[in-house]
């Protein structure tokens, strides 16, 4: 049998507030233990939340960012279960009014074409403490800190076909997060949670299969990774006779395969209600209004505007805007340089295998965009070749200053006085008086090929400075002659 | 000393004719002669309170005044006061010393309030008798085998048996208001939203309401005065200005118009309690009040609701208490499940447990709009007929409780015969009105209250209107023999 | 309807309470007293009445994103049932 996947994804993004969701403690990662943990965050007796508004501005931006309805009259309710490191027993979520409505997303495919991914909505709602299971005497330690950091949980439909889209999608939800400048994005602390629902179904039938939810996924690789595991074992359990049954699941990246959760083994009742500490949120048009107007240009505008702008092909334009500091970078080069393609060819290239080399990200390059934008420009007039180039665009990573700086103290100059190329020519094939007899000796077709090698010579004598048209033309005539 | 009221102790300090120390080393002596038959305290702060005696002497002897500055007073056990025990009736709590100072409590010591201590009430302010207190039941001053009403029953006592003037006391369902009936005070459930939450351990977030317990309204509107106020930690708190509440007592009850509603006449009233509110409604058309027949047609409904809503709310509120961060932990749980359970099982008393249990099924899937939701919409039926009556008359008069004072023991094979005990009370809380009960004449014995409920923020009006009755009458001035 | 104590037993495992054999009849007894008092309620007609949360029908205020709080762990956990090493401890819990 055909089987067709159907993925949805739930993507947990912590807002990047400077305080808590519902109290005045940091949400700053790493500190000690519970020392981030206030009265509310600890869920103390007689305690009351009040709502972060920048919390709440975050979660508009994102709404109007992917087109939805933002909810102007919303609410927060009580989400009840007992888990240790949920200190109130409950936890305080959105469930019948979020605050962002119907939305949806673009997302490229490999093979270039766009895919619009529904999003059902998205909710505020605080983060739960972290249970360290390690080392304890056979206790689990609990450390709040995490509780109370603003969470806005982003809800896809389930339009997604395969692990690989469904990574695209996750891909453009977190650049786009980050170009909103509302989440740090960053994945290996958390920041950004992924909780995929992944059922399978024979193709052409319409409704759903059964879903399992494969709980906290926190990286692009695990997610399609995951994703294809639980897919493999939903096809063999039905294709062995067996049923899918709806449940949470785990995904073991050292197996490669995923198992049901204990703590989720009994069906929840968690008997929402609304949270009667906080009030219905109210947004003003105005309110709306406001943060449109702080909306940056996000990634497919930007896509589209370097491709007619700049000239770039539709490949290199969305590379370039797939995040907001690469696209900041490339601009600020073009800015310098003048010349679009190269700046995003040695953006993408040099630079890209640099920073891959050494583990950074863009906004941590060595070499800056204006020592490289400055670069650009000596290869652009004619002051070094591009050969030469690579040997400034390294000697600027080790930090040996600007491309001028460096071009100067190593005398990277090129040389396009013609007499000074002509005396090398001249000892060139004066120590190679054989090949010469031999070119001149030879058919068209074998002086092709022969020419290449007194340009070599040439280049090395000239140690890669001399202008290389310069000694084509010199070397033609010299030879020829 | 112990018959003075706040007013007069204001003046007594005002003129030096006694200090805050001297004051309160005399009540913290009687408390220890007298309370042991009330059981009215739970914790006893005494060097906490001759310390802010000493400060408050001191202060006035700067040349500060204040109406409460140097004042005595105790607090409702589940204010939480910074370093000592706040207990909230209950052994889940008994070890509990509170990290921080409830809103309420940060505010009155700052208006010079001296705290002798914490006072008795039911096990998270669930009940009507104070008998669900996990420190034993407290009793009634002037009748000890009668309970003195609850959930503020310790706060009510010590009052009325002159071992404080005044003390803090929360209502959710009537919890200031029938305790104050049942021992001859005056209690005042402010509006919701005008006195801050935050501190004051939460039973049901959208009833709970905290205020004032005293023997006059006079004292109501000082005691107000230092607890009232809008709080940024408290989402619920409305940030209007307080007035003076003490500057509108004097005003004339000419052409004030009192709606009596015919509901509260009814089936379940004692004739006799009847009797002495028609007496105190004829004492305030002498004082120039007009009468108006009205009807708050849900009324009736209003148990029903309430006793989803609190609840409901209760048992989520109440899951905090799980023997993880504070509080009661059971000895050696086999696993995470055990701990839960079994804390919270042994902290919590029957009553609880039961509120607890009605809240979490009320909530649960597939009985939420039969349940909740319907108890909201009811919610909405009573508050319009109190907008719609509010639009006729100025203020609305009945019996604060259906009963007097029941004998401790008599209502614990039935819990719902206590609830019913409730209802006069409860709708103010579920429309979030201001409340108050003041004396009303006694039966065989035992006071009665009547009650008293205005538009929203209109405190100042109810405690006009018991201060102009107050000074025509002379219930409130009787002390229990005894005390 | 009236609960039996089946209905009682899985309630009570839904709010954690660790209910003594020997009370549940007691406790569903009392239950279904209270139940029975609740029921009167779904004789109202509230067809088209919008559900009453808040009293005062207020909306939320909201709170500037500023950092006001300090460390007080050592304060917090003096009153904790068990810690070590600054963490809350609790039975080993199984994911």
């Amino acid at each position: 049998m055909q089987w067709e996947v159907v993925i949805g994804l739930e993507i947990h993004s912590q807002l990047a507030t400077q305080s808590k969701i519902f109290s005045g403690s940091a949400t700053t990662f790493g500190a000690e233990p519970n020392t981030q943990a206030s009265l509310v965050d600890l869920g103390m007796p007689g305690v009351l939340p009040v709502l972060n508004q920048e919390a709440v501005r975050m979660a508009v931006m994102f709404g109007l960012a992917v087109d939805a309805e933002i909810v102007q009259h919303n609410v927060f309710a009580r989400k009840n279960y007992f888990y240790p490191d949920l200190p109130k027993g409950y936890q305080i979520s959105q469930m019948e009014l979020p605050i962002v409505g119907m939305g949806h997303l673009d997302i490229t495919l490999e093979d270039g074409t766009v895919k619009r991914v529904g999003i059902t909505r998205a909710h505020l709602e605080e983060d739960a403490g972290k249970s360290l299971h390690e080392d304890f005497s056979g206790s689990t330690g609990i450390d709040l800190n995490r509780a109370g950091t603003p969470l806005l949980e982003i809800v896809s439909e389930p339009d997604m076909r395969s692990a690989k889209e469904a990574v695209a999608y996750v891909k453009a939800m977190h650049a786009l997060v980050r170009y909103l400048g509302i989440c740090d994005g960053n994945m290996a602390e958390g920041s950004l949670r992924c909780d995929c629902n992944v059922s399978i179904r024979p193709v052409g039938q319409a409704e759903f299969g059964t879903r399992c939810e494969i709980k906290n996924v926190n990286s692009f690789r695990f997610i399609e990774k995951a994703i294809n595991s639980e897919v493999r074992r939903q096809i063999e359990l039905i294709e062995d006779g067996g049923k899918v049954i709806q449940q949470t699941r785990l995904y073991d990246p050292n197996k490669d395969e995923t198992r049901a959760m204990r703590s989720k083994e009994e069906a929840n009742d968690y008997r929402y209600f609304p949270d009667p500490d906080l009030l219905p949120v109210v947004i003003e048009d105005s309110f709306i209004e406001d943060v449109r107007a702080t909306l940056p240009e996000l990634p497919p505008q930007k896509r589209e505007r370097f491709q007619s702008q700049f000239g770039l092909s539709a490949y290199d334009a969305s590379v370039l805007a797939s995040s907001r500091e690469q696209a900041d970078y490339f601009e600020k080069v073009v800015n310098i340089a003048g010349d679009a393609k190269l700046a995003a060819n040695w953006v993408m290239v040099e630079l890209g295998s640099l920073l891959n080399k050494q583990s950074l990200d863009i906004d941590q390059s060595p070499v800056s965009a204006e020592q490289l934008g400055g670069m650009l420009l000596r290869i652009t007039d004619n002051t070094i070749s591009g050969k030469i180039a690579k040997v400034v665009f390294e000697a600027m990573a080790n930090g040996e200053g600007s491309a001028d700086e460096v071009i100067d103290k190593r005398g990277l100059k090129q040389v396009t006085d013609s007499g000074a190329i002509e005396k090398v020519l001249d000892d060139v094939l004066a120590a190679n008086a054989e090949q010469v007899e031999q070119y001149r000796a030879a058919d068209e077709a074998k002086r092709g090929k022969m020419f290449g090698f007194f340009v070599g010579q040439a280049m090395k004598a000239s140690k890669g400075k001399a202008n290389p048209q310069q000694v084509n033309e010199l070397l033609k005539s010299k030879l020829e002659g | 000393m112990h018959q003075l009221t706040l007013a007069e102790i204001a003046r007594g300090l005002a003129d030096k004719k006694f200090s805050s120390e001297e004051l309160t080393k005399t009540l913290l002596a009687r408390i220890a002669q007298l309370d042991p038959q009330l059981n009215s305290f739970i914790t006893l702060t005494e060097d906490l309170a001759l310390e802010q005696a000493k400060a408050a002497d001191a202060r006035r002897a700067n040349g500060e005044t204040g109406a409460l500055l140097g004042a005595p007073i105790g607090h409702k056990d589940l204010f939480c006061t910074l370093g000592v025990r706040t207990s909230c009736g209950s052994k889940m709590l008994d070890n509990f010393k509170a990290p921080y100072d409830a809103t309420v409590v940060a505010k009155l010591a700052a208006a010079g309030a001296v705290s002798l201590g914490k006072t008795n009430m039911d096990e998270f302010a669930m009940g009507s008798a104070n008998e669900s207190s996990y420190y034993g039941a407290v009793k009634n001053p002037w009748n000890l085998e009668h309970v003195p009403g609850g959930s503020s029953g310790g706060s009510a006592a010590a009052v009325a048996a002159r071992l404080l003037p005044a003390a803090t006391g929360t209502d959710t369902g009537g919890s200031i208001r029938q305790p104050a009936a049942l021992t001859n005070l005056t209690g005042l459930k402010p509006t919701y939203g005008r006195v801050s939450r935050w501190g004051m351990i939460a039973y049901a977030s959208s009833l709970d309401q905290g205020g004032p317990l005293a023997r006059t309204a006079e004292d109501c509107a000082i005691l107000l005065q230092g607890m009232a106020g809008f709080d940024p930690q408290d989402s619920t708190s409305i940030d209007e200005p307080v007035p003076d509440y003490s500057a509108s007592l004097n005003g004339s009850l000419q052409g004030l118009r009192i709606g009596v509603p015919k509901e509260y006449f009814s089936e379940g009233l004692d004739p006799r309690i009847a009797q002495l509110i028609h007496t105190s409604i004829k004492e305030l058309e002498k004082l120039g009040a007009v009468i108006k027949h009205i009807s708050l047609p849900n009324m009736q409904h209003a148990i029903p609701a309430y006793y989803v809503i609190a609840p409901a709310e209760a048992s989520s509120n109440l899951s905090r208490f799980d023997g993880v961060r504070f509080g009661h932990r059971c000895e050696d749980p086999k696993d995470l499940t055990d701990l839960y359970k079994r804390s919270r099982a042994e902290g919590f008393g029957p009553e609880v447990q039961r509120r607890i249990l009605v809240g979490a099924y009320a909530l649960s899937a597939g009985y939420y709009d039969a349940y909740y939701l319907q108890a909201q919409k009811i919610r909405r039926l009573i508050k319009n007929d109190f907008m719609t009556a509010f639009n006729e008359v100025d203020i609305i008069l009945g019996p604060t409780t259906p009963n007097p004072a029941w004998k401790i023991g008599a209502k614990n094979s039935d819990p719902v015969s206590a609830y019913l005990e409730d209802v006069y009370t409860i709708t103010a809380n579920l429309a979030g009105l201001p409340g108050l009960s003041m004396p009303a004449g006694f039966v065989d014995g035992l006071p009665v209250g009547v009650q008293l409920l205005a538009p929203y923020f209109q405190e100042g009006r109810l405690l006009n209107v018991a201060h102009q009755y107050q000074l025509n009458t002379d219930w409130h001035l009787r002390s229990p023999a005894g005390f | 309807m009236a609960l039996e104590r089946s209905d009682v037993e899985k309630i009570a495992h839904l709010a954690r309470l660790g209910l003594n054999d020997a009370d549940i009849p007691r406790t569903t007894e009392a239950l279904n007293s209270i139940l029975g008092l609740i029921d009167q309620m779904q004789a109202v007609d509230t067809t088209g009445i919008e559900p009453l949360a808040h009293p005062l029908e207020a909306s939320q205020r909201l709170r500037a994103d500023v950092v006001t709080e300090s460390n007080h762990r050592e304060a917090y956990q003096s009153i904790a049932p068990a810690v070590e090493n600054g963490l809350y401890l609790v039975p080993k819990v199984i994911e």
